[in-house]
């Protein structure tokens, strides 16, 4: 469905091949571990087998002492860097963290944190190599969950850690808490005391990752000019280049970053890990050193997202949401930097609500620091807010989704930061769930239940740079920084074929490196195919009007008496005068010269995204097992691009929210060692797992992109742990406040087993 | 994964030399599981023993008696491929099928899954409950054993140095019999199970009345169980559910898991409970089928 007349688009809404889909299918496609350079050497990373120990000292001289060995770095072969903040584009860190991130500097944090690096003529000696390496740890205990961080008594992660308090000052003690923010509006006392129901609980929920197929990579090149190349497998060059500038202390432009394709990230690929490592392995030997990582590596070192716990309470009166007070605690892992700030600000836009309490408490555990992961932070908020509403329907024997419309946030409705909504479709998409096939048909026989929820996402917009180099042939070279995850090869192409009027077969889009095209923010924040798609719109625009100024040349007249209209330039007032983009193109030698279209944007109007999603499910109450038997998720994409890459999208950011509710967690044994590190016992779900999940698209153009395109890649994330829970509640009668909701829990709890 | 040693011996005889060279080995059949802790460090060895090319472990044949011995490293998918095979003995096949994925079993083995002896292996509950034995060799000679006989905790077995498991032999089974295999996993595919169970019934002439069952379970204890008393207990009964709950129950008594990442002690004795009732309905069904 749509809301509004859609402009006669031509290539937009169309569902063609993706320019990068050959080479991906045919195995042609070269990622970070493919790439093999004269005289490359391997390496590998000792990591600490302590979740919290203070490093004594290391000893790395018998294993620079044996055969193969070419260099060994530790931490302190990193400069010394500041606490400047580091903005990597979805997620913030210094500097200084940063740093000891890439290798423990004092102490290890985690089990896994690397503590040092080594490079080798091959990677068996390398492995055999860190063994060699002599680490005195002083064991610590270890800290992992935020109850236990936040308790006056915990052992702390760093002891000059102080909380920067709502009022922006810092606590006296040291904490674990690295920040506790606050929202607060209207009155909350008068609303409860008015209220004709209020319902009030806790939720806890675990670290969970991405579980991107390829593991991290690194490959760097450290000349003896003093400049680095670097290829690697990430979701932003641009944010590799600037921290190994700043970790490295070397001026940017001497920092080359080849984007190599990428085998998922969800997020997760916008951190550095091996490559600063790489780097420093490089400057020793002297020779490219590649780094990679195994699955246990990935799951014990790298991104996952939060797990936390959360107190939320509702009021309602007259079927009006009246306030909502929530506290939301999130595990930033080892160092400060979880996503609950973005899941205090989007659980409660959906809604209208005039008066509310929220806090947010950033807590370092004993745990991988955290990474982004698709809508950070929204899906455990999400998982709070949307069973209590649900909870609330119930009371007052309203449907759900017509709960949620009665109370729904539109245009002009304020969001708890204050900032007023612009025009967005969060009534439009409750109204597509309601009357989709789904919800109108029954749900029947036992131990079956249905459940719903609403999912808010910002979105991003930040920053992008194009370059479209016109051919004499009339086809369009498109240089773009984005790295791409999600088929944005496709939907830039498209934007441009439909700004120029021309074939998208006639575009090929290329993702070139850090020295090849202007400054891009990372592929994340769903911005891409918005803020990208806006640069290729301003390079269209650029190249149309560089081709009319040589077609004035030509016809010998102004520029304002021709049109560029239909992929092609006519004259206003003499129809006799007219050429296709082609003719025009193949014209550039004598007219001038090459045609370089440019597009750079600062893009600040996103338009954010809304998801409401309809889940049904059987539980086996034997088993405690939830299958789930169908799934239907409606949204507002703004405006389609490519449909097939949006219902994409929606349908992977389902399956990852029905693992992560389902089975995925972190399980940690008393000692802090995640005991499940590998695919086979960290459940992801599997096709067998999962019905089809129908899509329903529904398209409310964003006003401040010229084709109403909005970020459609991690909305579909946040909804669905809490209808999920709202199903199985719907099926059992019971409520599943804590995160997986896995058949150890349902029947434990079912059947009060201890 | 450091540098190792792979060894191919073409015959049962170069195998037993492989293994008294003084290296420390491990068989490497399918490979599913010794490649994979390799890899992880979890195992270290000197040399693989690459056990697919000694004629005896890939063959499988049915005795005249009617049992079927089949070689360690015949691959589950040759084995649930065999239409006889598939209606003589459906659980054999329950089992084949369900050890990780198709490529997996395109590759994994009898030999391979109850020589890594994990507590969970999930050929071997059906295996017992069928009554079958392991045929063992080394340079000394051969020894067969009760399959149940042949683990000792997890990952561990009486298996000595310079012996093999050459095969499985499964016995004639009783006229009026069937046997079923169920296990649960949290997933439907590519799981380790929580805990699984296989039950044989065997019926008099009538079908009226139990004549004997066996009952073994995975999963919940350091090593697989045959829980005979569960089985002895059906003995001379009419299946119903109160019997049925019965032998259940004792199964589930016979349970002494731990809680670790894929259950917990209480879910365990649970699943205990509700698999072995499972699992003889439907053993009692292919029963009256047969």
């Amino acid at each position: 469905m749509t809301t509004t007349e859609k402009p006669d688009y031509k290539v937009i809404g169309t569902r063609p091949i993706r320019p990068d889909g050959v080479e991906k299918v045919t195995g042609k496609a070269l990622y970070g571990a493919d790439i093999h350079l004269p005289d490359l050497v391997h390496g590998a990373v000792l990591r600490s087998p302590h979740a919290h120990a203070r490093i004594v000292s290391i000893d790395t001289s018998a294993a620079e002492a044996m055969p193969g060995v070419l260099a060994v770095v530790t931490h302190n072969d990193l400069p010394v860097v500041s606490n400047k903040m580091m903005d990597m584009g979805e997620g913030i860190s210094t500097a200084s963290d940063m740093s000891k991130n890439v290798m423990a500097a004092d102490k290890a944090l985690y089990r896994g944190h690397a503590i040092a690096g080594v490079a080798a003529t091959n990677v068996h000696d390398a492995l055999t190599a860190i063994e060699a390496i002599k680490v005195e740890y002083e064991v610590l205990p270890p800290v992992l969950n935020v109850q236990d961080a936040m308790r006056e008594d915990a052992p702390l992660l760093d002891e000059s850690r102080h909380t920067k308090t709502p009022a922006g000052e810092l606590s006296d003690n040291a904490s674990n808490v690295a920040a506790h923010n606050r929202f607060e509006g209207g009155d909350l006392e008068a609303a409860y005391a008015e209220a004709d129901i209020v319902v009030e609980r806790e939720f806890d929920t675990k670290m969970v990752h991405q579980g991107y197929i390829e593991p991290h990579n690194g490959t760097a090149n450290w000349n003896s000019d003093g400049t680095l190349t670097v290829w690697t497998s990430t979701q932003g060059a641009f944010a590799v280049r600037s921290a190994l500038s700043e970790l490295l202390q070397l001026p940017v432009s001497r920092v080359r970053v080849i984007p190599m394709e990428i085998g998922g990230g969800f997020g997760g690929k916008i951190g550095l890990y091996l490559e600063p490592v790489a780097a420093l392995l490089s400057r020793k030997c002297g020779r490219p050193v590649q780094l990679t990582m195994d699955r246990t590596d990935v799951f014990q070192a790298t991104g996952p997202t939060s797990g936390g716990h959360m107190k939320g309470k509702l009021a309602v009166k007259d079927g009006k949401i009246t306030a909502a007070e929530v506290s939301l605690a999130f595990e930033a892992g080892a160092f400060p930097g979880s996503p609950v700030m973005a899941g205090a600000m989007c659980m409660l836009s959906p809604y209208e609500v005039e008066n509310f309490k929220v806090d947010a408490y950033d807590v370092v555990v004993n745990k991988p620091k955290v990474a982004a992961y698709r809508a950070p932070g929204a899906p455990n908020a999400a998982f709070c807010v949307e069973q209590l509403i649900d909870e609330v329907a119930r009371e007052t024997g309203t449907d759900p989704l017509q709960f949620r419309l009665n109370n729904s946030a539109s245009e002009g409705s304020r969001m708890i930061t204050g900032v007023a909504h612009p025009r967005i479709g969060h009534e439009e998409t409750v109204e597509a769930a309601a009357s989709s096939d789904h919800y109108q048909s029954p749900i029947e026989g036992p131990n079956r239940g249905r459940g719903v929820a609403s999912g808010f996402w910002f979105n991003a917009g930040m920053q992008s740079s194009v370059i479209a180099s016109v051919n004499p042939d009339g086809t369009v070279n498109l240089i773009e920084g984005s790295t791409d995850i999600g088929g944005t090869r496709a939907s830039l192409a498209m934007q441009l074929a439909e700004t120029l009027g021309i074939e998208y077969d006639s575009i090929r889009p290329t993702v070139a490196d850090t020295d090849a095209v202007g400054h891009n923010d990372v592929t994340g924040g769903s911005r891409t195919t918005y803020a990208s798609g806006q640069a290729v719109y301003e390079a269209g625009l650029d190249v149309q009007q560089q081709l009319v100024a040589r077609a004035a040349q030509l016809w010998e007249c102004e520029a304002e008496d021709i049109e560029y209209a239909d992929g092609g330039l006519r004259h206003t007032s003499d129809s006799e005068k007219s050429m296709t983009f082609a003719e025009i193109a193949g014209k550039q030698m004598e007219t001038g010269g090459p045609i370089q279209g440019r597009g750079t944007v600062m893009a600040r109007t996103p338009g954010a995204a809304y998801g409401v999603h309809v889940v049904d499910v059987e539980v086996d109450p034997d088993t405690g097992k939830v299958d789930i038997l169908r799934y239907t998720i409606a949204q507002d994409v703004g405006t389609a691009v490519h449909p097939a890459y949006v219902e994409g999208q929606m349908q992977g950011g389902v399956v990852q929210g029905i693992g992560w509710a389902l089975n995925e967690e972190y399980y940690y044994g008393e000692d802090g060692r995640m005991e499940n590190a590998s695919f086979l016992d960290y459940r992801m779900p599997t096709s067998l797992d999962l019905p089809m999940i129908d899509t329903i698209i529904v398209e409310v153009p964003n006003p401040g992109h010229p084709f109403g395109v909005r970020g459609v890649g991690e909305v579909p994330i946040v909804p669905p742990l809490a209808a999920i829970a709202n199903a199985v509640h719907d099926a059992t009668g019971h409520r599943f406040t804590e995160l997986p909701i896995s058949p150890r829990q349902v029947v434990e709890e079912l059947h009060n087993l201890q | 994964m450091k540098e190792i040693d792979y060894l191919a011996p073409s015959s049962l005889g170069e195998a037993y030399a492989a293994l008294s060279n003084g290296k420390t080995s491990a068989f490497l059949a399918g490979g599913t599981d010794i490649i994979v802790q390799l890899r992880e460090g979890r195992k270290q060895v000197d040399q693989l023993i690459d056990v697919k090319h000694i004629p005896e472990l890939i063959s499988y044949a049915w005795t005249g008696d009617g049992g079927l011995e089949i070689g360690a490293s015949v691959p589950f998918a040759e084995i649930y491929e065999d239409d006889e095979i598939v209606r003589r003995l459906p659980a054999v096949i329950d089992c084949a099928t369900l050890v990780g994925g198709i490529q997996i079993q395109s590759r994994a083995c009898f030999g391979g899954n109850i020589g890594n002896s994990g507590p969970a292996a999930d050929t071997v509950p059906a295996l017992i409950a069928l009554g079958a034995t392991l045929t063992l060799g080394s340079a000394d000679g051969t020894r067969d054993l009760p399959l149940e006989d042949f683990f000792t905790g997890p990952g561990q077995n009486v298996l000595g140095p310079g012996e093999l498991i050459i095969k499985v032999n499964i016995p004639p089974q009783p006229a009026n019999s069937g046997s079923f295999f169920h296990r649960f996993i949290p997933r439907n595919e590519m799981d380790i199970a929580v805990v699984n169970v296989g039950a044989r019934i065997d019926l008099d002439a009538d079908g009226e009345r139990i004549e004997g069952a066996r009952i073994s379970v995975g999963a919940v204890a350091p090593t697989p169980l045959y829980v005979a008393a569960a089985g002895d207990a059906l003995a001379g009964e009419t299946p119903t559910e109160d019997t049925f709950a019965r032998a259940a129950d004792i199964a589930a008594e016979a349970a002494t898991p731990i809680t670790d990442m894929r259950g917990s002690i209480a879910q365990r004795v649970h699943l205990t409970r509700v698999l072995t009732y499972r699992a003889l309905n439907r053993a009692l069904e292919r029963a009256r089928e047969a």
